[in-house]
C-alpha cells in the first residue's frame, strides 16, 4: 500500500450531522436536537428557564443595598465588591459606608453620582422606611412588598431563586456522577459485587433522612454545603437502578465482547462502549432529579432545617407566607415562583424524553 | 367457481413517509399477483427488497399513516363462500379484524418474539377462538388441543399450560402455525419460517406447512430468501428486488431458465466450491485439550451446586496455519461457548495451547499480548458494532491498545489499508456503521480483527445474518484473505452448505461433546454417526429425519 496522504478524508464525521457549539455532532444527536427543538413546549420552557436563571446568576448586581458605581470628587468607586468607609465620602465615621443612609447619599450627590441596581435592596435589607407595619404590601419601592422583618420580598425572591437552582445543580451533578459511576461498576462486573452492593443500597435508603438532618442540626449550623453533602450521601441511589440494568444488559453485547477480545482494559469499555447506552436513561432523568433536588431544600428551608436561619430561600418565603396568612403577597409569590419553576422543568424533562425515544416517529 | 383469484394484488405500491424531512421512501412499486387455493407462491428477494412490506400490506398492518398506498392499488380478497370480493385497502376496521387471523393468517420469522411471553399456549390460541368464533373455553380448549396436534406438537395435552420460554424455537413455531391455522384461513402467510430455526427443524417445519395447506386447502404465501426452501416448497415464484417484481412464473421454469439478469445472480450466489489447499503437516496454531465448560445449575435455599450444563464436554481440538477447521452443530450444542472458551472470553477448564504455549492460566494483563494474535468475527453484525463510534474508530482500538502505530498518520494509514482488504473503500473510514449494509459492517468487523495481523480468527456464524449473495461474497473474501495471510480459522455455522465452502476438517458438535471430526469431503461425503448423516439429509436436501 502507497503511503496515503496526510489529508486524509475526515469529511464523513458530519455527514448528515452538521455542528453544535462547534462539535461535530453525530446524525442521531442531529436528530435528537431536531425531536427536541419540535417539541414547543419544551423548547420554550428551557429557555425561559434559562433565563430565569441566567438572570438571577448575578443577583448581587440586581438587587443589592449597595450603589455599583460611585463616582465621588473623580474617583471612582465599586461599592458592591469592596467595602469603603465613609470617610472615603466626607463623612465622619471611619465605619463602612451605609449608603441608604440619607446623609451619605447627601455626601455623596454633593461630589459625584452613583448608580442603583434595579431593586435598591440586598435579601437582608431592612426597609425602615414602610407606609405601613411589617409585612407590609406591595408598593412602588418594594414592588412585591415586605415579609415580616420588613426585607423586600423580591430581593428575597431573586436570591432564593438562585440558591435552589444551584442547590439543586450541583446535588443533581454531584449525585449523577456518583450514581452512574456505581451503577456502572455494579452492572458491569456483576456477581458478588452486585450482590453485596445492592443489599448494601437496600440497607442505606432506609436511613430516616429527615431525622439524620435533625440530629445534625442540633450540634452544627447547617449550611449549603452541609446540606448538599447529607443530601447527596442519600440522593446518588436514584440513578443507580437505571444505569445498573443498562450495564447488566450491555456488557454481554458482541462489540463489548469483541473489545475484550481486543485486549482492552476494562475501565476504557466502560467508557467507551457501556457508559454511552446509559446516557439516554441518565440524560432522561437528570431534569427530574433537578426538580427533586429543588423540592427537597424547599420543603427543609420550610420546616426550618434547612439553610440558616435569615438566608433566603423559597421553602422560608412559603413559612413566612404560612405565619402571615393576613399577607397572602407572601406565599403567593413563593407558590407561584415555585410551580412555576418546577412545571418549566417537568416540560423540559418531557421534551427530552421524547427526544430520547427511539420509537416516537416525527412525521 | 367463478374465474377470480382468491386473492388478487394491482399495482401494490407502498410509500414511507419521510423522517426529519427525509425524501419519502417507496418499499414497494407496482407489485401484482394472484394467489389461488393450494397454491404455494414465494416471494423470492434480499433484504430490503420488500417482500415483508408486501406481507403486512396484505393483512394492512403497516404503520398508517406513515405508510401509504398509491391510488391505483388493490388488494382484493375473495368473499367468504365465493361470494363476491372484498377490497382491503381502506376497509373498515370491522372488515379487517374478521380479514385478520381469520381469512388470512400470518407466522413470523422469529417465535420467540411474536408469542406473548407472559401467556400461556391456551390462553395465545384460546385468544384468537374467543374472537373470531366465540367459542365457550371448554370448546376452546378442546379445539386448542386439536390444532397444537395438528401442528404436530408432542404431548399437547400436557403442554397446553406452558409457557413460550419453557418451548424450543421449533415447537414455538409449531405453536404459532396452531396459531394462524386456528380459524381455517384460506390464506397462510409464512414469513422467513425457518430462518431463526436450526436446519432439522427447518426441514420438519417446511413439512408440517406442506401437510397443512393441502390437508386444509389453504393457499401458501411462502417469503423467503432462502433459494432452496423455495425449490422444495413452491408451486410459483415472484423475485423481488429494490420492491419491484423482476421476474415471475413456475418454480421449476424459473429454476431451469432464469430470464432476469438479478434471477440468475441470485440463482449463482449460492456459497460454493471448497477450501484452498492447505499444508496439512503446518505447524498447530491453537490446540486445545479436554476443554470444559460447565456453567453450575444452583438449587434451593443454600443454592448449592446440584449439577452442571455441560455447555463443552472435553473438546480436543487443532487448528493448523493456514486452515479451516469448521465447527457444526444445532443451536444449543456448545459452538459458540467453544469460541469464547478458546479466546478466553469465558472461563474453561482443560487446556488451551497458542503457538505452543499453554495460556489456560494467565492473567488478564499477561494475556493482553496474545488478544493480538487471537480474534473473533461475531454473528450479527448490527450488534457487533457499537452504533456510537465511527468505522476509524473502531477498527483503531485494536491498534491502540497494543500500540501498533506511532503516529495518528501511521495509524490513519493502517486502519485505511484494512479497509482497503476488505472490499471498503477507505474513505468511508468517517462515517457510522448504520449507514452500511448487513454485508459491509460484517467487512468492517473482519477489517477490525484483521488490523491486528492475528493468526487465529475465530468466525463465529460470521455468515448467517446475511443475504445468500452477501454470504457467498464473505467466504470468498475469507478465503482469499487466508492464502494471502496463513490464517487459522475456527469456523462455527449451523449452514453446512458455507462450512463445506470453506472448512478443511469439519468437527460435529452435539451437547457440548465431538460427535465426529474428519477432513470435509469424508464428512459431507460419507459421514458415519447417524447424527451427522441427519444434519447432512437436512442441510442439502431439506429432508426431515426422525429422531
Amino acid at each position: 500500500m502507497t503511503v496515503v496522504p496526510e489529508t486524509a478524508p475526515h469529511t464523513g464525521a458530519a455527514v448528515g450531522g452538521g455542528r453544535l457549539l462547534g462539535f461535530a455532532i453525530t446524525p442521531l444527536t442531529r436528530r435528537r436536537l431536531d425531536a427536541f427543538r419540535r417539541n414547543r413546549r419544551g423548547f420554550w420552557s428551557l429557555w425561559i428557564f434559562l433565563a430565569l436563571f441566567l438572570g438571577t446568576l448575578p443577583a448581587e448586581v440586581i438587587a443589592n443595598d449597595r450603589p455599583i458605581v460611585v463616582s465621588y470628587a473623580g474617583h471612582w468607586y465599586f461599592p458592591i465588591l469592596y467595602n469603603y468607609p465613609e470617610t472615603a465620602f466626607g463623612g465622619v465615621f471611619p465605619t463602612a459606608a451605609d449608603y441608604r443612609d440619607p446623609a451619605v447619599r447627601q455626601l455623596i450627590d454633593k461630589k459625584g453620582w452613583m448608580i442603583w441596581p434595579l431593586i435598591p435592596f440586598s435579601y437582608d435589607t431592612i426597609n425602615y422606611n414602610l407606609p405601613s407595619p411589617a409585612p407590609s404590601p406591595p408598593t412602588s419601592v418594594d414592588w412585591l412588598g415586605t415579609d415580616a422583618q420588613g426585607r423586600d420580598v423580591l430581593a428575597r425572591l431573586i436570591y432564593g431563586f438562585r440558591i435552589s437552582v444551584l442547590f439543586g445543580l450541583v446535588l443533581t451533578v454531584a449525585s449523577s456522577v456518583i450514581g452512574v459511576t456505581a451503577g456502572a461498576v455494579q452492572g458491569y462486573f456483576g456477581g458478588i459485587v452486585d450482590l453485596g452492593f445492592q443489599r448494601f443500597m437496600e440497607i442505606w435508603s432506609g436511613l430516616p433522612v429527615l431525622y439524620l438532618l435533625i440530629i445534625l442540626a442540633s450540634f452544627v449550623q447547617p449550611n449549603f454545603w452541609w446540606l448538599l453533602g447529607l443530601m447527596l450521601l442519600f440522593s446518588w441511589m436514584s440513578l443507580v437502578d437505571v444505569v445498573r440494568a443498562e450495564f447488566l444488559r450491555a456488557r454481554n453485547f458482541d462489540y463489548v465482547r469483541a473489545a475484550r477480545a481486543l485486549g482492552v482494559s476494562d475501565r476504557v469499555i466502560i467508557l467507551r462502549h457501556v457508559l454511552p447506552n446509559a446516557t439516554v436513561a441518565t440524560i432522561t432523568f437528570l431534569p427530574f432529579i433537578l426538580n427533586g433536588s429543588i423540592t427537597t431544600l424547599t420543603s427543609l428551608d420550610f420546616l426550618g432545617f434547612g439553610l440558616p436561619p435569615g438566608s433566603p430561600s423559597l421553602g422560608e418565603l412559603l413559612a413566612e407566607g404560612k405565619a402571615n396568612l393576613q399577607a397572602p403577597w407572601l406565599g403567593l409569590t413563593a407558590f407561584f415562583v415555585l410551580a412555576l419553576m418546577l412545571t418549566l422543568l417537568i416540560f423540559v424533562g418531557e421534551a427530552v424524553r421524547d427526544a430520547f425515544d427511539p420509537r416516537k416517529v416525527i412525521v | 367457481m367463478s374465474a377470480a383469484p382468491l386473492l388478487a394484488v394491482r399495482d401494490l405500491c407502498v410509500t414511507f413517509a419521510g423522517i426529519g424531512g427525509a425524501r419519502p421512501v417507496m418499499a414497494v412499486k407496482d407489485l401484482s399477483f394472484t394467489l389461488d387455493r393450494g397454491e404455494t407462491l414465494a416471494l423470492v428477494g434480499e433484504s430490503g427488497s420488500g417482500k415483508s412490506v408486501t406481507a403486512l400490506s396484505l393483512m394492512q398492518l403497516l404503520p398508517y399513516p406513515a405508510a401509504a398506498h398509491g391510488p391505483h392499488s388493490s388488494i382484493r380478497l375473495s368473499g367468504e363462500n365465493n361470494r363476491g370480493e372484498d377490497e382491503l385497502i381502506g376497509a373498515p376496521p370491522a372488515l379487517l379484524r374478521q380479514v385478520r387471523g381469520g381469512r388470512m393468517a400470518m407466522i413470523f420469522q422469529e417465535p420467540m418474539t411474536s408469542l406473548n411471553p407472559l401467556h400461556t399456549l391456551e390462553r395465545q390460541i384460546a385468544e384468537t377462538l374467543h374472537v373470531h368464533k366465540r367459542l365457550r373455553p371448554a370448546a376452546a380448549r378442546r379445539r386448542t388441543i386439536e390444532l397444537l396436534r395438528l401442528a404436530g406438537l408432542a404431548d399437547a395435552e400436557h403442554r397446553l399450560g406452558a409457557y413460550p420460554h419453557q418451548l424450543s424455537g421449533g415447537q414455538r413455531q409449531r405453536v404459532m402455525i396452531a396459531m394462524a391455522i386456528a380459524n381455517d384461513p384460506d390464506i397462510l402467510i409464512a414469513d422467513e419460517p425457518t430462518t431463526a430455526l436450526d436446519v432439522t427443524i427447518q426441514a420438519h417445519i417446511l413439512q408440517l406447512l406442506q401437510d397443512l395447506k393441502e390437508r386444509l386447502g389453504m393457499a401458501l404465501l411462502l417469503i423467503t430468501h432462502d433459494l432452496s426452501v423455495v425449490r422444495k416448497m413452491a408451486d410459483r415464484v415472484l423475485v423481488m428486488t429494490q420492491g419491484e417484481a423482476v421476474e415471475a412464473g413456475p418454480a421449476a421454469e424459473i429454476f431451469a431458465r432464469p430470464q432476469h439478469p438479478y434471477t440468475r445472480r441470485l440463482l449463482a450466489a449460492q456459497p460454493k466450491g471448497w477450501a484452498p489447499p492447505a499444508d496439512p503437516a503446518a505447524p498447530p496454531v491453537a490446540e486445545a485439550d479436554g476443554l470444559k465448560v460447565w456453567f453450575p445449575i444452583r438449587r434451593g435455599v443454600l443454592r448449592r451446586v446440584k449439577g452442571h450444563v455441560k455447555a463443552v464436554d472435553g473438546v480436543t481440538l487443532t487448528v493448523r496455519a493456514g486452515t479451516t477447521l469448521g465447527v457444526v452443530g444445532e443451536s444449543g450444542s456448545g459452538k459458540t461457548t467453544l469460541g469464547l472458551a478458546l479466546l478466553r472470553l469465558t472461563s474453561a477448564g482443560g487446556h488451551i495451547r497458542f503457538a505452543g504455549r499453554d495460556i489456560t492460566a494467565l492473567k488478564e494483563r499477561k494475556l493482553r499480548p496474545w488478544r493480538r494474535e487471537i480474534q473473533i468475527v461475531f454473528q450479527d453484525p448490527f450488534s457487533s458494532l457499537s452504533p456510537r463510534l465511527s468505522i476509524a474508530q473502531i477498527v483503531e482500538e485494536g491498534i491502540r491498545v497494543h500500540r501498533l502505530a506511532e503516529s495518528a498518520a501511521e495509524r490513519r494509514r493502517l486502519i485505511e489499508t484494512a479497509l482497503a482488504e476488505v472490499g471498503l473503500d477507505p474513505a468511508a473510514a468517517d462515517r457510522y456503521p448504520h449507514e452500511f449494509s448487513g454485508g459491509q459492517r460484517q467487512r468492517i468487523a473482519i477489517a477490525r480483527a484483521l488490523v491486528l495481523k492475528p493468526r487465529f480468527v475465530v468466525l463465529d456464524e460470521p455468515t448467517s445474518a446475511l443475504d445468500m449473495s452477501v454470504q457467498a461474497q464473505i467466504v470468498d473474501l475469507l478465503r482469499a484473505l487466508q492464502t494471502r495471510h496463513g490464517l487459522a480459522y475456527l469456523f462455527i455455522s449451523h449452514d453446512l452448505r458455507v462450512v463445506r465452502a470453506l472448512a478443511h476438517e469439519i468437527m460435529v458438535m452435539k451437547d457440548g461433546r465431538i460427535v465426529e471430526t474428519g477432513s470435509t469431503e469424508r464428512i459431507t461425503g460419507a459421514p458415519e454417526h447417524p447424527y451427522t448423516r441427519a444434519l447432512m439429509a437436512a442441510a442439502f436436501d431439506l429432508a426431515p429425519v426422525s429422531g
